[in-house]
């Protein structure tokens, strides 16, 4: 290992115990502001009755904490994070000021409709621009992350099948590639999944998908490019196929970013799609949100939209609560407008004439990487991928060693590692999603780091690769006592 | 890679043992191999009826969650409570004390299954 050549290296980090170990006792080291009068009595029977364990810990101490812990973490502001099928990508400063403006940042979702107008504006244009970019023009940007939003999609067309007297209808096709919520939305919409094989390829085989097509069908579920990385490239005739059996085509947005300004769902067939405008559109993200999930949908989906949706008249913007045929709100309030602003500001910046160019620089950093890789790592699909590219440790395997040995060990040379053992088809995969936002240096420097791991197997220097990571604060987790035994809860 | 010579595989690598009518499954020892730290098993009621192919449990690991299939059809009769408190037994016992579920079996889908020969070959493909 080359020290001077990987920027991974240890200096002043700190143990941190949890909060609650901190060995104060003191409580009164909090200063609240002032209290008037006996507040216990005012309590009634609400009083707790047990100390409420606040650790008695002054303002630096916390601060400190917090951002010890922090600096555990990783980050795409500490480096590269390419985690295939989440498409992490850099958050321009830009979007941060525009997502700070007082006018943006600090309003009220209960705010007058008047008094929002300016809000109302930019959500409003970020629709039109999704519904473009989609080739879905009717949107509703409620939903607050992915999942949610297949929620919403699968909700929209359940409620379409049952207007159309298709109740039975509860069968979700989905190919074993998917992502795994696919089928927890399913079941969340009362209706059950039916997994496709996917062909040699690893796309959708068209005989597998007909031979489940049928009267009991409700949708098909499906992620182009698939999450191998594969464009679909029969997706006309899958549609077709799925509409001429009377059931809808569900699109997972989450690997959009291989298509923006490029190629459109909806010219595609799909009927509706969600997406990450978080991923795709660069707003920060990991570690449970906040996101942002908008849907858009063709005219067939478009009279189930949630409400309150966003109208725009002669020369304001209002928000639309009457429907009959709605599925209702998604939300509280009408969406996670911090999100939605940074990706308005993302979009913007790059323009109708420019946007194709995150698409294009994602899926050429994608193939850069394959290039550089496929001799020194198997790639189960051959030819060219789409914005990730998926390798697996089939050639390590002869010396013992595996993808999470890899991983681990991309972590000693200062990388955040790729998505392992995911999708799920591929034995032993390393999904790599190095976005457009990298520069050929940044993807080199990765590069290098697998092609030394492969050159140590090949060499039989592998108990390093074993053992790792040495560097880290926490060296290799038992990730099966951790499944087994989680601790949730203090003491 | 251990594969006994007395059971019968399926191509998803289930292993089945059949006595007359009676028949036990579990996963082989490529399966929780592959599967890496089993930490969870889901397992069906008593007195479900299960085809040939059908899913009737669910194995979790560190890595994914898999549906296990059926190799025969039947009704369950019994399953491997052990399992509850310690999956990894899957890991450490495939065919022994890591089986899954007893069923009283009509034989349905065993023409399709694998000798152990069979399935040594199929591995190896």
């Amino acid at each position: 290992m080359s020290a001077s050549k990987y920027s991974a290296v240890s200096g002043i980090q700190h143990e941190e115990p949890l909060v609650f170990e901190h060995a104060h006792e003191a409580p009164e080291s909090i200063s609240l502001p002032g209290v008037v009068g006996d507040v216990y009595a005012g309590l009634n029977t609400f009083a707790r009755k047990k100390d409420a364990g606040i650790p008695g810990l002054s303002e630096p101490e916390t601060v400190r904490h917090f951002v010890r812990l922090s600096q555990w973490n990783h980050s795409i502001e500490t480096g590269f994070y390419p985690l295939g099928s989440c498409t992490m990508k850099y958050n321009p400063r830009v979007n941060e000021q525009v997502a700070r403006l007082p006018g943006l940042a600090f309003i009220h979702p209960e705010q007058p409709e008047d008094s929002v107008q300016g809000v109302l504006a930019l959500l409003y244009e970020l629709q039109g621009w999704l519904g473009e970019i989609s080739g879905l023009p009717h949107v509703t940007l409620q939903p607050a992350a992915g999942a949610h939003g297949e929620l919403a999609g699968l909700m929209m067309i359940r409620a379409c099948l049952d207007a159309r007297g298709d109740q039975h209808r509860k069968k979700v096709l989905v190919p074993d590639s998917a992502h795994g919520t696919n089928p927890a939305s399913a079941a969340l919409c009362g209706m059950h999944t039916v997994e496709l094989k996917s062909g040699a390829d690893g796309r959708i085989d068209l005989e597998e998908l007909k031979k489940h097509l049928d009267v009991d069908t409700a949708a098909l579920m499906m992620t182009n490019p698939n999450t191998a990385g594969a464009f679909e490239s029969d997706i006309k005739e899958i549609c077709q196929l799925v509409h001429d059996a009377g059931a809808l085509v569900y699109g997972d947005g989450a690997n959009l970013n291989a298509l923006v300004g490029v190629a459109r769902p909806g010219d595609m067939g799909i009927d509706c799609l969600h997406i990450n405008v978080h991923k795709t559109f660069s707003t920060p993200h990991g570690g449970g949100g906040p996101g942002a999930g908008p849907v858009a949908v063709n005219e067939t989906l478009a009279p189930y939209l949630p409400v309150p949706r966003i109208v725009k008249n002669a020369e304001t913007y209002s928000l639309e609560t009457e429907s009959d045929t709605s599925v209702g709100a998604m939300l509280g309030v009408i969406g996670q407008t911090g999100v939605l602003m940074r990706a308005n500001a993302y979009i913007s910046a790059f323009g109708k004439n420019h946007l194709h160019n995150i698409a294009q620089d994602a899926v050429l950093n994608a193939n850069y990487m394959l290039a550089r890789l496929k001799d020194a790592y198997h790639v189960p699909f051959k030819g060219l991928c789409k914005h990730e590219c998926l390798l697996t440790d089939e050639y390590q395997n002869k010396h013992g060693v595996k993808t999470l040995d890899i991983a681990k060990q991309l972590i000693d040379l200062g990388f955040h590692p790729m998505t392992v053992y995911f999708p799920l088809i591929v034995h032993g995969a390393m999904l790599i999603e190095p976005t457009e936002t990298e520069s050929r240096e940044t993807l080199d420097a990765f590069c290098d780091a697998l092609l030394e791991i492969a050159a140590q197997c090949e060499a039989g220097d592998t108990e390093v690769l074993h053992n790792a990571p040495v560097r880290s604060i926490r060296r290799r987790l038992d990730e099966t006592k951790a499944a087994r035994n989680p601790v949730l809860v203090w003491p | 890679m251990s594969i006994p010579a007395d059971l019968k595989y399926t191509k998803d690598h289930e292993w089945v043992r059949i006595e007359g009518d009676e028949a036990t499954f579990g996963i082989t020892d490529h399966a929780q191999e592959a599967l890496g730290d089993i930490v969870f098993v889901e397992l069906p009621e008593v007195g479900r009826e299960v085809a040939a192919g059908e899913a009737y449990a669910v194995v979790e690991s560190v890595k994914a969650v898999s549906d296990v299939y059926a190799p025969v059809s039947g009704v369950i009769t019994e399953v491997n409570g052990d399992l509850e408190g310690q999956p990894d037994l899957v890991n450490t016992n495939p065919y022994g004390s890591g089986w899954i579920v007893k069923i009283k079996t009509d034989g349905a889908g065993s023409e399709e299954l694998m000798s152990e020969a069979l399935y040594t070959t199929f591995l190896e493909e």
